[in-house]
């Protein structure tokens, strides 16, 4: 195999890691502000716990989101320029989303007579980004149509199709699954019983629309119902919502938690799965796919991205376990306790 | 409606209110740092509680900064996928490196500055302001590399249309790197030094939180004396730079049409490009042959030595680099005035000059702004200077309607950012830092 093949490969698989490290870490944090409402119920000392629980990590989390964008853009500057100008609206509204949920965690803290306001924003702001991360996807894998210039020629409406649509509500439902076990495991009492509740609630749901996902995959996707490894990964999927789903009966939020991640972890799986080496399937007859092939940088940048990448990315991992071990634990309930009687 | 200036307008928009806020946290990460370093050393807690209150302000400054960044590492495929798609073997190896490298760092680490003070020790806490402070430097050199690439590229070949990377170092370290990143660095650092100089004369003003403001007026008017000085060094550096590899850039900063041998410095003029004529002119005989040659009688091209078509739009150049020039001049100027009230002694009393510093300090700013477009509009019909233009870089499949749609969302969401982001400011300065002197996290808690 020639050389650049090789990076070719080794760059579809990083991004799969860093687009994975990205979905359950920030999934945590965004599944928070997707869950705010069900879990605070106007509650402000809930509200507040459950935004400290958040606050020391969430921007480092969204770095991996700007990582696995800068990084798309330098290993196949094709996917990333079609996907970007083709998706343009959507992607749009995903800015809005992550702008506004951005500060209202700041904003929420430092104006206390608008509190409902920045719960609002910062609820909306991150159902929007959960639900279209996987519509983009779900687009991806279907398929769109694409000219010979390898430029988007559907509408916003083509993004809206049955299949991206169920994936964006299964993407919604695993960040809710990251964020309700994310919150069991840093908060205590009733507010901790309502995350277990909400988890156990979300479960069945998931699994509902994983299904019906693999269901239309059938039906949209071509070759994606002889695709062993994909057949493996839903397997996996299943064992772990399973295990998942004892686990929070059990009361072992911590389990729970590594679980719901590694079941967002399967679903990736199932995604490289059937797209490998595709990164964009095209739907018009006789237009090529954009695939790492035909999408990626030269042999030297390859080289260069995958040397930052070994020198980068081992010290990223190390620092941020680090700063997670300082905030482990639950957070102290004060601020919740004296606001309970306002 | 032409989707090219509509795309150029919304990333004017974009990048412009941006960078209004990483050079406000370049310059109050060196001062948080150095706060931090003296408290290490002596223990004396009043330097903790300032830190922890310009920690808070760092904090809102931190957040608007992230939430409108991401917005123009989507904006090179939203708006002009087709520049990615020619130059993004170059041109996204930067932008990912400073999230690996740089933004990590600063974005893990800010998480232990906001929260982390009773959680680690000292030591530990001093590490992680100088881990923000670096990161986030770094993370600017890695974003000025990306940008001086546009302006000079280098460090590559064209294959097919395409450029094709053919030396990472080269084209990192180009020709304009070095001279462009401590240019944009010291402007940070004014900026960040006379923000937060301007706070503490406001409660030297106010009679109020005195200690802190002593501490913190004297640090950060320090740190503005030497960064508006050796700002003339950096920005002298860069004029000789884009003098090599952009005289036509040049010749429009200076409103300058024909050669010339003993070529003026422009101190005022008004440039009308349809005349090609510079009116109202003011200028220093000889000395700009003098600054960029070392030689009075040096010929400096003009802009009609070039084709008209690769001419800037000269009128907007040449007046947001002048206005550029007189802010740096007017803080240099604000500079020998603080020395001079430091040797009387006068600095904490002399109300007009505290109050002359908080008028001011929105300035740097507004100057880093100017000397932006300046680099920017002066590169035009460039989008990579001589190798692809503007108007062929745009995305092909995005129209009109989409782009100014998404216009007025921005204008709408960064009026209503810009008005919270400064009620919020106001909000942590009018409390205070003894307010906040046992609080941790973030501002109202």
């Amino acid at each position: 195999m020639e050389t650049l093949t090789i990076l070719q490969i080794i760059w579809f698989f990083l991004l799969g890691i860093l687009f994975m490290g990205y979905s359950v870490l920030d999934g945590f944090d965004l599944g928070i502000g997707a869950a705010f409402p069900f879990l605070t119920k106007g509650n402000e000392g809930r509200q507040t716990a459950l935004i400290q629980s958040i606050g020391p990590v969430w921007d480092g989390n969204e770095v991996w989101l700007i990582t696995a964008g800068g990084a798309l853009f330098a290993a196949f500057p094709h996917a990333y320029a079609t996907v970007f100008s083709g998706f343009y609206l959507p992607l749009m509204l995903v800015l809005l989303g992550l702008i506004f949920r951005a500060v209202s965690i700041e904003f929420f803290s430092l104006d206390k007579k608008n509190r409902k306001l920045w719960s609002a924003t910062f609820f909306i702001g991150s159902v929007i980004p959960s639900i279209l991360f996987g519509v983009a996807l779900g687009n991806l894998i279907q398929g769109v149509p694409l000219d010979s210039a390898m430029e988007y020629r559907g509408t916003f409406f083509t993004l809206l199709r049955p299949f991206p649509l169920v994936c964006g509500f299964l993407g919604l439902a695993a960040i809710l699954m990251q964020g309700f076990t994310y919150a069991a495991i840093k908060t205590q009492d009733d507010l901790h019983r309502d995350s277990i509740i909400g988890a156990m609630k979300v479960l069945p749901v998931y699994g509902i629309l994983f299904a019906l996902s693999t269901v239309l995959a059938f039906l949209c996707v071509e070759g994606a119902a002889c695709n062993v490894l994909a057949w493996v990964c839903a397997v996996i999927f299943y064992i772990v919502l399973a295990l998942t789903y004892l686990s929070l009966k059990q009361g072992m939020e911590i389990k729970a938690f590594i679980l719901s991640s590694l079941s967002f972890l399967s679903l990736w799986g199932i995604v490289a799965a059937v797209q490998f080496p595709i990164l964009i399937k095209s739907s018009m007859p006789g237009i090529a796919d954009i695939t790492i092939y035909n999408a990626s940088s030269g042999k030297l940048t390859l080289s260069v991205m995958l040397g930052i990448a070994i020198l980068g990315v081992p010290p990223v991992l190390a620092y941020t376990i680090y700063v997670y071990r300082i905030y482990r634990g639950k957070i102290s309930h004060i601020d919740m306790n004296t606001s309970k009687n306002k | 409606m032409d989707p090219v200036l509509l795309s150029r307008i919304q990333f004017g928009l974009a990048a412009g209110f941006h960078f209004i806020f990483p050079p406000l946290t370049l310059g109050l990460t060196v001062i948080i740092l150095i706060v931090e370093s003296i408290f290490y050393k002596k223990r004396i807690k009043l330097y903790r509680e300032l830190n922890t209150f310009l920690v808070k302000i760092l904090a809102l400054i931190f957040s608007v900064g992230v939430a409108t960044g991401i917005v123009l590492e989507f904006s090179f495929g939203t708006n002009w996928s087709t520049y990615s798609r020619l130059v993004g073997d170059i041109f996204g190896a930067p932008l990912a490196a400073e999230a690996v490298f740089a933004f990590f760092l600063e974005s893990v680490f800010i998480g232990i500055l906001i929260f982390g003070r009773t959680k680690v020790s000292p030591r530990v806490y001093l590490l992680s302001a100088f881990l923000v402070c670096f990161g986030s430097h770094l993370s600017g050199l890695w974003i000025i590399i990306a940008n001086s690439w546009m302006q000079t590229p280098a460090g590559f070949e064209m294959v097919n249309g395409q450029a094709v990377l053919t030396d990472f170092l080269a084209a990192a370290l180009n020709h304009s790197t070095v001279e462009r990143y401590s240019h944009t660095i010291i402007g940070a650092w004014i900026t960040g030094s006379l923000f937060a100089a301007a706070i503490g004369a406001w409660y030297l003003l106010k009679e109020r939180e005195m200690k802190y403001a002593r501490v913190l007026v004297k640090i950060s008017l320090l740190m503005f004396i030497g960064s508006s000085f050796l700002q003339f060094a950096t920005g002298h550096m860069h004029a000789v730079q884009v003098e090599r590899t952009q005289p036509v850039k040049m010749a429009a900063f200076e409103g300058l049409w024909d050669s010339k041998e003993g070529a003026p410095l422009s101190l005022f003029g008004i440039p009308v490009a349809k005349d090609k004529k510079t009116y109202l002119e003011i200028g220093v005989p000889n000395v700009l042959s003098l600054m960029l040659y070392g030689e009075p009688q040096a010929k400096v091209r003009g802009l009609n030595e070039f084709p008209q078509e690769l001419h800037p739009p000269v009128f907007i150049t040449f007046t947001t680099y002048h206005a550029m020039i007189a802010l740096g001049t007017l803080f240099a100027f604000i500079s020998l005035l603080g020395i001079y009230l430091m040797k009387k002694e006068k600095l904490y009393t002399t109300k007009w000059f505290l109050k002359l510093i908080i008028i001011a300090s929105p300035l740097p700013v507004i100057a880093n702004d100017l000397g932006w477009m300046a680099a920017e509009i002066g590169r035009q019909p460039w989008a990579v200077y001589n190798v692809l233009k503007t108007s062929q870089a745009a995305s092909v499949v995005v129209s009109g309607w989409e782009i100014l749609l998404t216009i007025i969302m921005f204008t709408i969401l960064y009026a209503l950012l810009f008005f919270f982001f400064m009620k919020f400011l106001f909000y942590i300065i009018k409390k205070g830092p003894s307010e906040f002197a046992n609080t941790e996290g973030y501002g109202g808690e």
